[in-house]
C-alpha cells in the first residue's frame, strides 16, 4: 500500500514537472497557468487534489494545472514558492495554507502583480485572497447524514447518533441539522432515539455503540459523524454479530474505513473529497482569471460537474455536499487518504 | 496466631465488602436495564475489563512501594502502535511473534521508567509524568500521525484477543493467567513480599537487606510488560491503532487499585482486591451507556460512584481498626 502511494506520488510529481515544462513551452499560446499550492508534497490527500486540478484543466479550454508544494508543511516553504510564482507570472494560485496569516503579505504582493489568489481546504485570512473555498457546510453535512442512513435502513426504524464529545461544536451543529432533516415527511417512519458521546476514544465509542444495540433491540441504524466513532461502531456491530441488522454511516476516512465498507458493515459514508476540491478550485480560478466572475459576495460561479458555487460574505464559499464512499469506490480513495 | 487470623479476616472483609458493592451495583443497573444481567453481557463486561485489570495489576505493584506509574496509557499506545505497524508492514509475520515484540517494547519502556526511578532517584510521579509525554510523543513519531486500521491488520493479529478457547475469549484467558501469576508472585515469592516491605517501611526493609533499587526497577519493568501486553490486545481488539489510544487510562488503573483497597501510601493491597476494583469500574463503564441517563450526568455519576465506593471501603476499615483496639483492651 505504502509503495503504491509512493509510486503514485512519484508519478504525479514527475507528471506535474512535465506539465510545468509544457506550460512554459506553450506560454506563447496564452495558456492560463493555474497553480494548486498545497501544504506539502507526498501527502495522498493533496495528490488527489492535484488529480482534480488536472481533470478540470482537461475540461476547460487553454488551462494548465500546475501542482506545487513545499517538501515539509511550513508557511516559509509556501512563501518561497509564491515568490517564485510571482516572478514566473502565473495567472492564478489556489492555496491550502499552512498558516492563515503568515501568507497574507506575499499573497497581497501576488494579487498586486495581477495574479488571482484563492484558498481552499485550509484558508488564508481575509484580505490575502479573494475567495476561500470550504469543502462543505454544517447544513449540507447534517442533512446528508440522515439521507445516507435512510437509504441504508429503507426509510424506517430507530436511529441513534454516536457523536464525539458533548461539547464538540462541529458535531453539535451537524446533529441539529440531522434533527431538522428527519422532520421531513419521507422520514416519517424514522426516529432519532438518542445521541450518545464516545468522546472520540475508540474504547468508549465502542462501549457506547454496544450499549445502543442493547438498549434498543429494534435499532436500525447508527449515524456517527466522527472518524473515531464510525470506526469503533463498525467494529462493535461486527463483533456483536449485528452486521446487516444495524446499519452504520457517518463521516469517515476511506483509508480507515475500507475494511468495513468493503465487507458491507458500513454500506456508505461520506467525507469531503480532495479530487473535488482541486477540481472546483481550478474552475473558480479560471472564472476569476478570465473575468467570468469577480468573486464578490453573491456571485455565482459555475464549476463544471460540481454545479455552482455561491460566493458568501468575506469571500467564504462552500463547495457542496460531502462525497459518498461505498464498496465500489472506496479502494481507489483509500489509497489516497 | 490470633493477630494473624484477625489480619486475614480484615483482608477477607475488604474483598467481601467489595463483592457486596458490586452485587448492589449490578442489581441497581439491572433494575433499570434488565438485559444487563445476561450471561452474554457478563462475559462482554469481563472481556472489556480484562485489559484494565492487567494494567492495574502492574500499577498495584508500583503503588505498593508508594509510587505511581502515570505512563501506562502511553506505553499501551506505543507498544500497540509498534505491533500494529509491524503487522501492517509484514502481515506474514506470525501474530504470536508480533505479540512478543509488543510485549518486549512495553517491557523496555518500563525499564526506562525503572532505571530513572531506581538509579536516578527521581520520584516516580515526576519520572512517569515525563515519560508519559515522551512515550506518547514517540507514538506519533513512529506512526507519522496515521492510524493503522482493520484492513491493514492480519486476521491472525485481530484474533489474538478475539479467538475462543473453551467458551471464553483469549483475552479473558490472558487475564486469568496474569492474575494467577500475580497472586503467586505477590504472596509466595521473596521479591513479591519485598515489594510490600518497601512500601510498608522502607527503612526497616533496607535494614533487613531488601534492595530498594532492585525492587523498584523490577516493578516498573513488570508494569511496562503488562502495559505492552495490554497495548497489543487493545489495538487488536478494536482493530485500530490510534495515536490517542488509552489517553487518561492511567487514572482508571489507579482508581481500580484504590477501590480495590490498595493504600496509595504503599504497603497494603491485594491482587484479588484490584481484580474486583477493576471489575467495579468495568461494570460502571458498561452500565452507563445502557441506563438511559443523560450523557451530561455520566461523568458526574462515574466519579460519584467511585468516591462512594472508596468511602464505604474506608469506613469498613475504620470499624475494623476499632474492633482490633477493643479486643486488645479486654
Amino acid at each position: 500500500m505504502k509503495n503504491m502511494v509512493l509510486t503514485l506520488s512519484l508519478v504525479l510529481i514527475l507528471a506535474s514537472g512535465t506539465v510545468f515544462a509544457q506550460a512554459q513551452q506553450e506560454a506563447a499560446d496564452e495558456e492560463l497557468k493555474l497553480v494548486l499550492l498545497v501544504k506539502s508534497l507526498g501527502n495522498g490527500f493533496f495528490e488527489a487534489v492535484a488529480d482534480g486540478g488536472v481533470e478540470a484543466a482537461g475540461e476547460l479550454d487553454n488551462v494548465t494545472s500546475i501542482y506545487m508544494g513545499p517538501s515539509t508543511a511550513t508557511a516559509e516553504g509556501q512563501i518561497e514558492i509564491i515568490e517564485s510564482l510571482i516572478a514566473q507570472k502565473v495567472d492564478g494560485i489556489a492555496i491550502s495554507a499552512n498558516d492563515p496569516d503568515a501568507l497574507v503579505p506575499v499573497t497581497k504582493k501576488a494579487m498586486k502583480a495581477g495574479i488571482q489568489v484563492i484558498s481552499f481546504d485550509s484558508g488564508i485570512s481575509e484580505g490575502g485572497r479573494t475567495i476561500d473555498l470550504a469543502p462543505s457546510a454544517a447544513e449540507l453535512i447534517g442533512r446528508q447524514q440522515v439521507q445516507l442512513i435512510a437509504e441504508l435502513v429503507g426509510y424506517k426504524g430507530d436511529i441513534a447518533i454516536l457523536s464525539a464529545t458533548s461539547q464538540a461544536t462541529n458535531q453539535n451543529i451537524w446533529i441539529e441539522w440531522m434533527k431538522e432533516e428527519i422532520k421531513k415527511p419521507e422520514y416519517k417512519d424514522m426516529k432519532i432515539v438518542e445521541t450518545v458521546y464516545g468522546d472520540d476514544a475508540a474504547d468508549k465509542s465502542y462501549r457506547e455503540a454496544v450499549g445502543l444495540m442493547q438498549k434498543y433491540p429494534n435499532l436500525a441504524g447508527i449515524i456517527s459523524p466522527t472518524t473515531v466513532g464510525v470506526l469503533a461502531a463498525s467494529k462493535a456491530i461486527e463483533d456483536e454479530g449485528m452486521k446487516g441488522k444495524v446499519q452504520i454511516t457517518g463521516l469517515g476516512l476511506p483509508s480507515e474505513m475500507q475494511h468495513y465498507v468493503e465487507n458491507g458493515t458500513c454500506g456508505q459514508m461520506a467525507l469531503w473529497n480532495p479530487i473535488d476540491l482541486g477540481y472546483t478550485s481550478t474552475y473558480i480560478l479560471e472564472a476569476l482569471v478570465t473575468g467570468k466572475a469577480e468573486g464578490k459576495p453573491g456571485d455565482k460561479i459555475s464549476v463544471g460537474r460540481m454545479g455552482a458555487v455561491t460566493v458568501g460574505e468575506g469571500g467564504a464559499s462552500i463547495m457542496g455536499v460531502p462525497f459518498v464512499f461505498n464498496a465500489d469506490n472506496i479502494a481507489k480513495f483509500a489509497a489516497m487518504f | 496466631m490470633r493477630q494473624f487470623t484477625i489480619l486475614r479476616a480484615a483482608i477477607a472483609r475488604r474483598e467481601i465488602s467489595l463483592i457486596i458493592l458490586i452485587g448492589t451495583l449490578l442489581a441497581l443497573v439491572t433494575m433499570r436495564a434488565p438485559m444487563f444481567l445476561s450471561t452474554d453481557n457478563i462475559q462482554r463486561i469481563v472481556n472489556d475489563t480484562v485489559i484494565l485489570i492487567m494494567v492495574s495489576l502492574g500499577q498495584l505493584l508500583v503503588i505498593l512501594t508508594g509510587g505511581i506509574d502515570l505512563s501506562v496509557g502511553s506505553i499501551i499506545a506505543f507498544s500497540g502502535m509498534s505491533a500494529s505497524l509491524i503487522n501492517q508492514a509484514q502481515p506474514a509475520i506470525p501474530a504470536a511473534l508480533i505479540l512478543l515484540v509488543g510485549v518486549l517494547v512495553g517491557t523496555a519502556l518500563g525499564m526506562v521508567n525503572g532505571a530513572i526511578v531506581a538509579f536516578g532517584k527521581v520520584p516516580p510521579i515526576i519520572t512517569t509524568l515525563g515519560t508519559m509525554s515522551i512515550f506518547r510523543g514517540f507514538t506519533f513519531v513512529i506512526s507519522k500521525g496515521q492510524w493503522v486500521t482493520a484492513h491493514e491488520m492480519s486476521q491472525s493479529y485481530m484474533n489474538l484477543p478475539h479467538g475462543d478457547f473453551l467458551g471464553l475469549t483469549n483475552l479473558i484467558w490472558w487475564g486469568v493467567l496474569v492474575s494467577i501469576v500475580m497472586i503467586y508472585f505477590s504472596t509466595y515469592t521473596r521479591s513479591g513480599r519485598e515489594v510490600y516491605a518497601i512500601g510498608g517501611n522502607a527503612t526497616a526493609a533496607r535494614f533487613v537487606g531488601v534492595s530498594e533499587r532492585k525492587i523498584k526497577f523490577m516493578i516498573f519493568t513488570v508494569s511496562g510488560f503488562l502495559s505492552g501486553l495490554a497495548g497489543v490486545m487493545w489495538t487488536a481488539r478494536y482493530a485500530a491503532a490510534v495515536n490517542e489510544t488509552a489517553t487518561g487510562f492511567e487514572l482508571q488503573t489507579v482508581a481500580a487499585c484504590v477501590i480495590g483497597g490498595v493504600s496509595i501510601a504503599g504497603g497494603s493491597g491485594t491482587v484479588a482486591g484490584v481484580i474486583l476494583g477493576g471489575l467495579f469500574i468495568g461494570i460502571i463503564n458498561n452500565a452507563l451507556p445502557v441506563i438511559n441517563l443523560s450523557p451530561f450526568y455520566q461523568m458526574f455519576i462515574q466519579g460519584f460512584i467511585v468516591l462512594l465506593a472508596m468511602l464505604i471501603n474506608t469506613l469498613a476499615d475504620r470499624r475494623q481498626e476499632k474492633m482490633l483496639l477493643g479486643r486488645r483492651r479486654s
